[in-house]
């Protein structure tokens, strides 16, 4: 490329075919931004006024032109409307495969080595610490997702169904019984299994996209009960003064007998921090484990043969409504362990907590990580959460942000950061399958 | 001994999607151990027979059971579809391979010894916990799986995915992955379409074998003569969803029905081939 | 009766809007086979661009009934056409590059391009909610009873008639054009068989984006019935009626333009007769469990057509 002389340089340039591209870019772009940027419609006495931007529009659409024509001059330069999406050119991508294989190895330990020790860092405050929690809750959710979604092919809109009746079954537990958080935890993945599986029975027979919009559908019904069953949950207010969890009996608080003067400490209100971050890595790690393990048992091999094709399972006696209803109610047992955390974190719930965001957030974890690979569901949530606390200061600009991230991230990788997959058994080698041979479940 | 009954007896099987009549009254029995063969011009409703035995359709009319040594009896139309291979041992493979392409080899033919596998993990709770019954389990398994690669070469490629195998190796592994379930009868649809010369004589090998040390009979749907005459202990001939013939290969060979059926002779024209075909034998 | 009456005629309208939206799920979902989970949000932007012109025209209930259709037409047409920009342009940035792919990439790039349509116009129109005076006032009395009986009087809104008629209209227009013209013909093909189209001569992303096209158009056409009706939008007004109208659309039996139609009728009857008879906090309750039980028992939906497995 270095001697390529002036003339084959320009010949690479279609300037007929750009002009025209800029000039319907700026004609969209002039019917989007010219409409509503340029008008604002403000509320002022005696009904609505608008308030006139144009100079703002003016820049963005001039902008958008511009950054074309800069997308022009350089990335589609060689290769003008390629098919795949992928925007990097050829020898950036091989590098970056390199490169990825050369961190996995060592990645997932160092890691968890990382996770350990992150508490006890120099530099790690109460807000990193809280970041921390926050990044581990969805690792969790997310590998309880990648049950239902990566591994059976189970499309699920409304996972955080299951997350929200962890947390107000421990929540009303604590309330009605007074029971304990440890008593808790376990109950309220029994129940989220449980609603798991009423829900799971009726549906699970239907196809891929309808199964999808189904459990959308049950995820905002809960809601809805949530919000409006006020007697029981408290409606909008939500539920509050949700007991804080101990350790083996040890509160968190200041005075004899807790953990600071059991142990000797000072006082300080990071201990229950700490605590809450390990209590959350451990029953994060908890779910990993599992998963690992039921990948390697009979049901999890039955999951990944239901993702790839659901007639051959049923050619081979599967009975596919039971390997479905055990992926959907062990994801479900998984997000009400989260949502019972999450409870007892906070102190405070309240059904804005499980809008349907958060069940996109937690797929989109799953999708963007690659599908059924739980160390992409690690980097996923890390990338995301964390990008997202990035942006803290963006404010208002801040989910846009993280629209836009999430549409980029899925067109330069569509199968997800890591998309191969690792066998569960193995003969002689262990070779990873290529991403491309592995089916995303039903309705394709 | 007495004559033993055929395995699979199929009565007045009907099959109607809407208007049209797929398979019209249809009834014929399935040797223990033998190979049968299913034959017919394309849309003579082969492969809706075959879904009606292996429970993905559930026929119109009909009757058809699967007899076992031990005297028990299925009625295969009452079954819901996952039963079939699970009990009465009626394994199958389909037209266009249905592989789980991204597992491995092994994985798929580990899928295929589910539900002994299943009861061995006590349901997930034994195995999740590494009890060391389900170890043995497993370990069996695995010998059961590195038998059937053995029969079918594809030891080598035990730990590739399903999908990169060649096409041809990927038929042979859909028969090993029905294999590994046990059946009784193994029903192929369509095994050697697609297949050179050469893949398609070791796959006649392959079905001679499994009926001679499996103790299971095989039903075939098939378009390659070769293999059809070759290995066929009973061909039944199929025309728009009617039984037209049904004998040892070399009765089928000269029915002037079948011809005509192949040949698309009309009605009236079937005497006038049946008369040629005399003149050519005599 | 004359309650149910009444009740009738406004599930009717709220069924008509949902319906609109409705018919751009089907359409995409029948030609490329992906929620297109974005298409609420564009409906919400149509609102806004609807909202915008009646404010710069200066429309009020007091302009003259000549003045009022024309203006009408006016901001119909403008914000269809500003609509099927943002659908066309999303469809060709955000769901093009990824055709052929996997099945969930588009499914979660929509869900980005939903967010990102609603807190762009959350930050360009301001995050509070629009209040727009009632513009098209007036109606006709269809029935009294009688003043012992507690005087209800059943009234159908001029409001009413022009979201009724207007949707009859429009879906006259646009069946016809499925039906008649080369591209719905094109439309139909893609749906069938994309390769084939492509190979007999089908220009499919022409198609697919034309049928984003489609789509947008009618939205927009809601979101303006949904703001004057209503009379309040927000930037997230999308989701709500997003999801409601892609239960129509599946409801209604999905890739079938009457099964929206109708499914989006259905759900207009049960939203509004439950919470005229049994509560309003539940009447999303009530739409979404009729969606589950219909899917259970007839899974192709109301107008499918019933779908042989093929093994």
């Amino acid at each position: 490329m270095a001697n390529m002389s002036l003339k084959e340089t320009m010949a690479g340039f279609n300037f007929q075919k750009i002009a025209k591209d800029l000039v319907v870019t700026a004609l969209l772009a002039t019917a989007i931004f010219g409409s509503t940027i340029a008008f604002k419609t403000k509320t002022a006495p005696g009904g609505l006024v608008l308030d006139l931007r144009f100079d703002i529009a003016f820049y963005i659409i001039a902008a958008v032109v511009v950054g074309r024509l800069l997308l022009w001059l350089t990335f589609w330069r060689k290769a003008p409307n390629k098919a795949s999406g992928d925007i990097l050119p050829k020898g950036w991508r091989t590098l970056y495969a390199a490169l990825l294989a050369k961190i996995a190895k060592r990645f997932a330990p160092t890691l968890l080595v990382f996770a350990i020790v992150f508490p006890f860092l120099p530099f790690t405050d109460r807000y990193l610490l809280d970041l921390g929690v926050l990044v581990l809750t969805y690792v969790m959710l997310g590998w309880g997702l990648n049950i239902v979604v990566g591994l059976a092919g189970l499309l699920d809109l409304g996972y955080v169904a299951f997350y929200a009746i962890g947390a107000y079954s421990y929540a009303l537990l604590a309330h009605y019984f007074g029971f304990s958080f440890w008593m808790c935890l376990p109950l309220a993945g029994i129940l989220a299994a449980f609603w798991g599986l009423i829900l799971g029975f009726p549906v699970l027979r239907l196809r891929g996209d309808y199964l999808a919009i189904v459990t959308l559908a049950f995820g905002e019904i809960i809601r809805i009960v949530l919000l409006n069953w006020y007697q029981f949950t408290g409606g909008p207010d939500g539920l509050s003064g949700i007991p804080r969890p101990s350790f083996f009996g040890l509160e968190f608080k200041r005075g004899e007998g807790n953990f600071a003067d059991f142990f000797g400490l000072e006082y300080s209100t990071i201990h229950r921090i700490v605590f809450l971050y390990f209590l959350i890595l451990a029953l994060a790690l908890l779910t990993n484990f599992i998963t690992n393990r039921l990948r390697r048992l009979p049901i999890g091999r039955a999951w990944e043969a239901l993702r790839e094709d659901e007639i051959a399972c049923r050619s081979l006696g599967l009975n596919t409504t039971v390997v479905k209803l055990t992926a959907f109610s062990i994801g479900a047992m998984f997000a009400g362990f989260a949502g019972s955390f999450f409870a007892t974190r906070q102190g405070f719930i309240s059904p804005e907590s499980f809008t349907f965001i958060e069940s996109a957030l937690i797929l989109a974890i799953v999708v963007l990580g690659g599908m059924g690979s739980q160390i992409g569901v690690v980097i996923a949530s890390i990338a995301m959460i964390g990008g997202f606390e990035i942006f803290r200061e963006a404010e208002e600009y801040r989910m846009l942000i993280f629209g836009l991230a999430m549409v980029t991230i899925m067109i330069w990788r569509p199968r997800g950061l890591i998309s191969k997959r690792i066998p569960s058994i193995f003969l002689k080698k262990k070779k990873a399958v290529s991403g491309d041979l592995v089916a995303q479940g039903e309705g394709h | 001994m007495s004559a033993p009954s055929p395995f699979l007896t199929v009565e007045h099987l009907n099959m109607r999607f809407g208007g049209l009549l797929a398979v019209d009254d249809l009834s014929f029995d399935v040797g223990r151990q033998d190979i049968t063969a299913l034959i017919g011009p394309n849309g003579a409703g082969k492969t809706t027979v075959f879904n009606c035995i292996t429970g993905f359709y559930k026929p119109t009319e009909g009757r058809i059971t699967a007899n076992h040594d031990d005297g028990s009896t299925f009625l295969l139309e009452r079954m819901d579809d996952f039963k079939i291979p699970k009990t009465a041992k009626v394994a199958r493979t389909f037209q266009n391979i249905r592989l789980f392409s991204g597992m491995t080899v092994l994985e798929n033919l580990m899928v295929g010894q589910h539900n002994p596998l299943m009861v061995a993990s006590n349901f997930t709770f034994g195995g999740i916990f590494g009890l060391a019954g389900y170890k043995q389990a497993e370990n069996a398994a695995i010998e059961l799986a590195k038998y059937w690669m053995e029969q079918t070469g594809l030891t080598e490629r035990a730990d590739d995915a399903a999908g990169d195998l060649p096409y041809g190796d990927q038929r042979k592994l859909e028969i090993a992955r029905a294999m590994c379930t046990g059946p009784k009868l193994l029903c192929l649809d369509e095994p050697a379409a697609g297949l050179n010369p050469r893949e398609s004589d070791d796959l006649n090998k392959l079905l001679l074998f499994i009926r001679a040390e499996c103790d299971a009979g095989i039903l075939l749907i098939e378009h390659d003569m070769n293999v059809v005459m070759g290995i066929s202990d009973h061909i039944v001939v199929l025309d728009y969803g009617k039984k037209i013939a049904d004998g040892t290969p070399e009765e089928i060979r000269n029915d002037p029905k079948v011809i005509a059926a192949y040949l698309g002779v009309d009605d009236d024209e079937v005497a006038d081939v049946e008369q040629e075909i005399e003149g050519v034998s005599t | 009766m004359e309650y149910f009456v009444q009740q009738l005629i406004n599930g009717v309208t709220l069924g008509s809007i949902y319906g609109l939206i409705a018919i751009g799920y089907t359409m995409v979902y029948g030609i490329i086979g992906m929620i297109n989970f974005a298409h609420g949000d564009i409906f919400m932007v149509g609102a806004f661009i609807a909202l915008i012109i009646i404010t710069a025209l200066g429309l009020t209930a007091s302009t003259g009934l000549g003045l009022m259709i024309l203006a009408l037409i006016l901001v119909l047409m403008g914000s269809m056409i500003i609509a099927s920009v943002f659908g066309w342009t999303v469809e060709r940035l955000a769901y093009r590059p990824l055709r052929g792919s996997f099945r969930l990439a588009p499914l979660i790039t929509a869900i980005g391009v939903s967010i990102v349509l609603q807190n762009y116009i959350q930050i360009a129109q301001g995050a509070r909610v629009k209040p727009l005076q009632p513009i098209v006032t007036g109606g006709y009395t269809l029935m009294q009873q009688s003043a012992e009986d507690g005087g209800f009087i059943v009234q159908i809104s001029n409001m009413q008639i022009f979201i009724i008629v207007t949707t009859i209209v429009l879906m006259t227009i646009f069946s016809l054009i499925i039906a008649k013209t080369s591209l719905g013909r094109a439309q139909r093909a893609c749906e069938q068989d994309r390769k084939m189209a492509s190979l007999l001569g089908i220009n499919v992303d022409r198609t697919i984006s034309m049928t984003f096209v489609m789509g947008a158009a009618l939205a927009a056409v809601a979101g303006l019935m949904f703001l004057l009706y209503y009379g309040v939008i927000d930037f997230f007004i999308g989701f709500v009626a997003g999801v409601k109208a892609f239960t129509a659309a599946v409801l209604g039996g999905i890739g079938s333009l009457p099964g929206a139609m109708l499914g989006g009728l259905v759900i207009g009857l049960i939203e509004t007769f439950w919470s005229a008879y049994f509560s309003v906090e539940y009447k999303d309750v009530a739409a979404f469990s009729m969606l589950v039980i219909v899917l259970i028992f007839l899974p192709q939906g109301l107008l499918g057509k019933p779908e042989v497995e093929k093994v």
